[in-house]
């Protein structure tokens, strides 16, 4: 699409366009290069800050660091989808009185900052910083993923439940049975980029003296001395952005996938009438799934 | 609840510079962002890259990674600053005008193909294109989702207060540790106060939605 914006360039755009990408780019390599100069001569480069990595505790901790970051985020995602769930069925109920209280509590939980929702576990339950990290996630993304559903939901052809409703399954049952199944299917991108969105969240557990990787590089600094927190600094941030990179793309891979089939599950299969089998029949023509375009 | 009233200065403070750093942070994160946007879409293939590379890196980042760099990092770097709220304005636009650039890009991309050919085809050139033609339309359609980064930086900005900065969670944990004995009403005032700046702007994104923006 975006090459829609500009003509092919000839011969002098791109020759300009070269030259400009060469500036550029030597602009960088110089920024680049100030700063490994500036750091340089403050020491950050001297081989015993880096000697630390060959220490096997060194890596134990960072170890421990990226398993606590995980375990929190795992265990957050596995409770936060189910009660997301929970929360969505409550959110669209026929009845006010349940409708109109969750929507009052989810508004609630998404306006608030994660971090405070950790704090306020911590400090007011008493709990240790664990459970108050994967509570404050499960908060608050358990609000978001039921805010996901239901956009999924509502997404859905209105045939779906009337088409439930019409083959006697009660309101709930249709929602339970028919709409949920698809709208979760639909959504599946939207629900991994926040799955993204909830394993960065984990990092907030520094704040909250969780012993998570940014905290265990902070311990690191705290007992080898200050010299030693560019180099942990850097191969921690180095791991936590290769982490997220993969997830990433994980969501990008899903949503490509997503979009090969037809979106949502709905996709119709081919009628066979069985009386042309020539097919210029125009039921089982029309019927034919396309590749759904977004 | 006394203790609310007792600390309602404190609580006023700290709600000003929420929305100091927030308007600060998203004025400087709405316009980089936008230029990232438009340097995603040139025709110079370095800008492309550098673009793409920072969109991704800086979305991938956790937030406090980036107050981590801003805080501690930068000034070993030798970028000194009086205040650490410049470091907190530093971290903040930088994260946000990733997703801002996102949010402008898939505007730009929803813009239908005919409004690019037709302005290319009365002579314009990339730029004109851009600012002329497709900008105004993209930033129109992506003014829900914009409102909706700026409620994210209004609550991320909850970081800085752990970063030496007294804003409205700084304050809170400030108060959570000077009354022990009523943390739970200290801190229901500090969610009260960020809900005041939030959900009046979630508000606005969904009226914003529904009569402003056009669906395409």
């Amino acid at each position: 699409m975006t090459s829609v914006l500009y003509d092919v360039p000839g011969p002098k755009a791109r020759r300009v366009s070269l030259i400009g990408s060469i500036i550029g780019t030597v602009l960088i390599l110089g920024l680049a290069a100030w700063i490994i100069m500036t750091l340089a001569q403050q020491g950050i480069f001297e081989g015993r800050r880096w000697a630390i990595f060959t220490r096997g505790d060194v890596w134990t901790l960072l170890g421990n660091g990226i398993i606590a970051t995980l375990s929190a985020a795992a265990i957050a995602a596995v409770i936060a989808f189910p009660l997301g769930l929970m929360l969505c069925l409550l959110r669209i109920s026929l009845v006010d009185w349940i409708r109109i209280p969750t929507r009052v509590v989810l508004e609630f939980l998404r306006g608030m900052p994660v971090v405070l929702m950790m704090l306020f576990v911590l400090l007011v339950f008493a709990t240790n910083s664990f459970i108050a990290v994967v509570a404050g996630l499960v908060l608050y993304n358990a609000a978001i993923f039921a805010e996901i559903i239901r956009a999924g939901i509502q997404s859905l052809p209105k045939g779906q439940r009337e088409a439930g409703l019409a083959i006697g399954l009660t309101s709930f049952q249709s929602r339970l049975l028919i709409e949920l199944p698809q709208a979760v299917r639909r959504m599946m991108p939207s629900l991994v980029a926040q799955l993204v969105v909830l394993l960065k969240d984990t990092s907030l557990g520094y704040i909250v003296a969780y012993g998570e990787l940014l905290r265990s590089v902070q311990v690191m600094a705290d007992f080898l001395g200050s010299a030693f927190l560019f180099p942990v600094f850097f191969v921690a941030a180095g791991i936590y952005i290769a982490i997220n990179l993969c997830v990433s793309r994980l969501a990008i891979w899903i949503e490509r996938r997503g979009s090969k089939k037809a979106a949502g599950g709905v996709a119709p299969a081919a009628i066979r009438t069985g009386l042309e089998p020539g097919g210029n029949d125009p039921v089982a023509k029309d019927s034919v799934p396309g590749p759904e375009q977004k | 609840m006394d203790v609310i009233i007792e600390n309602l200065p404190l609580y006023w403070d700290g709600l000003l510079r929420t929305l100091f750093l927030s308007a600060v942070s998203g004025i400087i994160a709405l316009f980089v962002g936008t230029l990232l946007a438009a340097a995603r879409v040139s025709p110079v293939a370095a800008l492309r890259g550098f673009s793409t590379v920072y969109v991704e890196v800086l979305r991938n980042t956790p937030l406090t990674i980036a107050f981590f760099f801003a805080a501690v990092v930068l000034p070993r770097l030798g970028v000194r600053f009086e205040q650490f709220e410049v470091a907190a304005i530093i971290a903040l636009s930088a994260y946000t005008a990733a997703f801002v650039a996102e949010a402008v890009r898939s505007g730009v991309n929803s813009v239908p193909l005919g409004q690019a050919e037709a302005a290319r085809s009365i002579g314009m050139k990339f730029g004109q294109v851009l600012t002329l033609i497709i900008l105004p339309q993209a930033l129109r359609t992506v003014i829900p989702p914009l409102i909706n980064i700026l409620i994210a930086l209004v609550k991320n900005s909850s970081v800085a207060g752990a970063f030496f900065v007294l804003e409205l969670f700084g304050y809170g944990r400030q108060m959570a540790n000077a009354n022990g004995d009523q943390v739970m009403a200290v801190l229901l005032g500090v969610a009260f106060f960020y809900l005041l700046l939030t959900v009046p702007l979630g508000i606005l994104a969904s009226t914003v939605e529904r009569k402003v923006a056009i669906a395409r």
